[in-house]
């Protein structure tokens, strides 16, 4: 077992956001979680991340409680987190941007990482003195993504990497979260509204709903099921 | 397609005729009352006298200087616009040749700040003022750590030089300890200082934390006026002593025992010397707060900053402790101020709290941020300007704050990035092994 959430409830001031969240990822899987605007998805991400703490319930990652260890300390032992909106560093270069990544990772790693990484990603490296804000919206999803990698994480978790980009960058971010996975093992908890294209890469799935679970299943029984198609395929995505 | 919409910016000749013609009726309206027509004291009554050829002199004017202003505006947008046009790959050249002048201009600034005193060794004025510019960027450079890469808005700054300035001035006044001693404990102290305003606002960001700084360096200051038995409040401390050159005083007799700076080298006595020598001790403060600050930026540390300023989220979740970050930063920063405080005190031999007051952090704050936030070069600039605006305004006498405030608003419309806005990347392409290599060294 990756991560276990158990009975989670987490609060943004007054705001009950997550009322008693139950998700579990295993080992080598991708899972997704689907729901509206509001539902509570990048509440549960940043929870995972201590940002705010669990109000109640428990959080265990590969073995150990983390519910309540501090957010930095949450990242080095081995959850890297693709925040929501991308949040690359502006006004640093690409090549600093993936340091960046490396605040916590062995620096004998960094030249075989950075590698990878510009393997992955061959326009990152083409770019890699450029200002990372000059940037298309696509290549800096992609550098967020490379900058999570860079910390050789075990589990990753990608907020909304869909959002607001291209249709062809769209179709490359989640042909790169099905290779990950497939090619390098990682383990990913995928948040998206773009349920059609999550679902279809996702072992497994989530539905969340006003902070809570509401449908789990696997990625195919989710887009076959009826209330998932009605709430969020039918009326334009699929 | 674009021909359409580029001919919307540029205008046709007539088109600029009507412009000014219209602005000069415009003119014309106005005019008649205002210069066409004027009273006279005619023996006693009052009459209306016409001035119609000025009237006339002003609207044509008012005609030329519209078409003037017109031309000027669209051949500075025309120049803007072909410089966007560039692609980025020379923006990436061209920021590297900007770099290349900044880093030539650094090594003449060196060069002319060393040989100052040499070519005005008479001339006490001048050491003085250079000597102020030096404090300012001094100042500037620690506060540009806290602001300028770390992103956080510190509007006490001057508290940091007050505690510094004190520190001193009580070791020395009550303890007899020498300025070398003091240093580095003044220093401390202000670094203590730093981190005790950091803890409670660690949770503030932007306008919020200006004002906890704010209200910081106002705390600061007024204790130092009201607890009179521990600073001598309003009336400050006199008589702090002056540095000595490893041990040999600037005075023109020394004290049973040893010697004094003239005697020793066998000079003659000239209250310059001392000048000179506070000048040169500020300069090499200064360069190795420079260097400091520079060797910090390549470090984890001070990519960690500038992190921070970028996007504190994206830094937590990339591991980093937030909490470490901005408390090094203030650290680092009240540390450096501390210092420039002590150089101060011991420049000035009397301090009170008048020298510490908010006017001065705004100041200190002005330098960072029209330099452009985090450049080092920036700053001597922005310290440099903001120093002799007002010294060369004396002539103007009230108006020289005036010239001060005008010179302020121009460099911000004119770079609103400030002097030097171009941020220097920590790694460069050739020189990523290395970069491996010290990231290795530094952990």
């Amino acid at each position: 077992m990756m991560l276990k959430m158990e009975g989670v409830h987490a609060h943004y001031g007054h705001i009950h956001a997550l009322r008693g969240i139950d998700v579990e990822v295993q080992v080598g899987e991708i899972v997704t979680l689907i729901g509206a605007n509001g539902a509570g998805k990048s509440t549960l991400m940043m929870s995972l991340f201590g940002n705010p703490k669990a109000s109640a319930g428990r959080i265990v990652f590969d073995g150990e409680d983390i519910t309540r260890v501090h957010t930095h300390e949450i990242a080095r032992r081995g959850i890297a987190l693709v925040p929501e909106g991308r949040r690359i560093f502006p006004r640093m270069t690409v090549i600093e941007n993936l340091q960046m990544g490396t605040a916590h990772a062995d620096p004998a790693n960094y030249a075989a990482d950075t590698a990878r990484v510009f393997a992955m990603f061959p326009i990152l490296e083409e770019r890699q003195t450029q200002r990372a804000g000059t940037l298309s919206g696509g290549e800096q999803q992609m550098l967020a993504i490379g900058r999570a990698l860079m910390s050789r994480p075990k589990l990753l978790l990608l907020d909304e990497p869909s959002l607001g980009l291209a249709p062809i960058y769209i179709r490359k971010i989640f042909q790169i979260v099905r290779e990950l996975n497939r090619d390098h093992g990682m383990t990913i908890l995928l948040v998206e509204q773009n349920a059609n294209q999550a679902l279809r890469v996702a072992d497994r799935g989530y539905v969340l709903q006003h902070g809570e679970i509401t449908l789990a299943g696997t990625g195919a029984e989710l887009l076959a099921s009826p209330e998932v198609r009605a709430a969020y395929l039918e009326g334009g995505h699929a | 397609m674009s021909a359409v919409v580029f001919a919307r910016h540029a205008m046709t000749p007539a088109e600029r005729l009507r412009d000014a013609g219209w602005v000069a009726f415009v003119g014309l309206i106005l005019g008649i009352p205002l210069v066409g027509l004027t009273t006279v004291d005619v023996g006693g009554r009052l009459g209306v006298e016409t001035r119609f050829g000025l009237l006339a002199a002003a609207v044509a004017a008012v005609f030329a200087g519209r078409l003037l202003l017109r031309w000027a505006i669209d051949q500075a947008r025309n120049r803007k616009q072909e410089r966007d046009r560039a692609s980025t790959a020379t923006a990436a050249d061209r920021a590297h040749g900007a770099q290349r002048v900044v880093n030539v201009l650094g090594w003449v600034a060196l060069g002319a700040s060393i040989a100052l005193p040499i070519l005005f060794s008479d001339n006490r004025y001048v050491v003085d003022t250079a000597t102020t510019v030096l404090i300012y960027v001094m100042l500037g450079w620690g506060l540009n750590v806290v602001v300028g890469l770390a992103g956080l808005l510190d509007l006490g700054y001057v508290a940091f030089y007050a505690v510094g300035a004190y520190s001193y001035a009580l070791l020395s006044t009550q303890f007899g300890w020498s300025f070398w001693e003091a240093l580095p404990v003044s220093g401390a102290m202000a670094a203590t200082f730093g981190i005790l305003l950091g803890y409670p606002i660690l949770r503030l960001r932007g306008d919020y934390l200006a004002i906890v700084t704010l209200g910081f360096g106002e705390i600061i200051r007024i204790i130092l006026v009201n607890w009179t038995e521990f600073s001598g409040g309003p009336n400050g401390i006199s008589s702090i002593p002056r540095p000595s050159f490893f041990g040999l005083d600037f005075t023109r007799s020394a004290p049973e025992g040893s010697q004094t700076f003239a005697g020793f080298f066998g000079l003659e006595f000239s209250p310059m010397h001392r000048l000179i020598f506070l000048y040169y001790l500020i300069l090499v403060l200064a360069l190795l707060t420079h260097a400091f600050v520079s060797r910090l930026r390549k470090l984890p540390v001070g990519r960690a900053w500038e992190a921070l300023r970028e996007d504190e989220i994206a830094c937590q979740a990339m591991g980093m402790n937030t909490t470490n970050i901005k408390l090094s930063a203030f650290a680092i920063g009240a540390m450096l101020g501390g210092f420039a405080g002590v150089f101060f005190a011991a420049r000035q031999g009397f301090i009170s709290p008048e020298s510490f007051v908010f006017t001065e952090s705004a100041i200190i704050l002005a330098i960072v941020v029209l330099g452009g936030m985090g450049s080092q070069m920036g700053v001597v600039l922005a310290a440099t300007l903001l120093v002799l605006i007002p010294e060369f305004g004396r002539n103007f006498a009230e108006y020289r704050m005036l010239l001060f405030g005008l010179a302020m608003v121009l460099i911000m419309v004119w770079r609103p990035g400030g002097l030097l806005a171009h941020r220097e990347p920590t790694v460069r392409l050739n020189a990523l092994d290395k970069t491996a290599a010290t990231q290795e060294a530094a952990r």
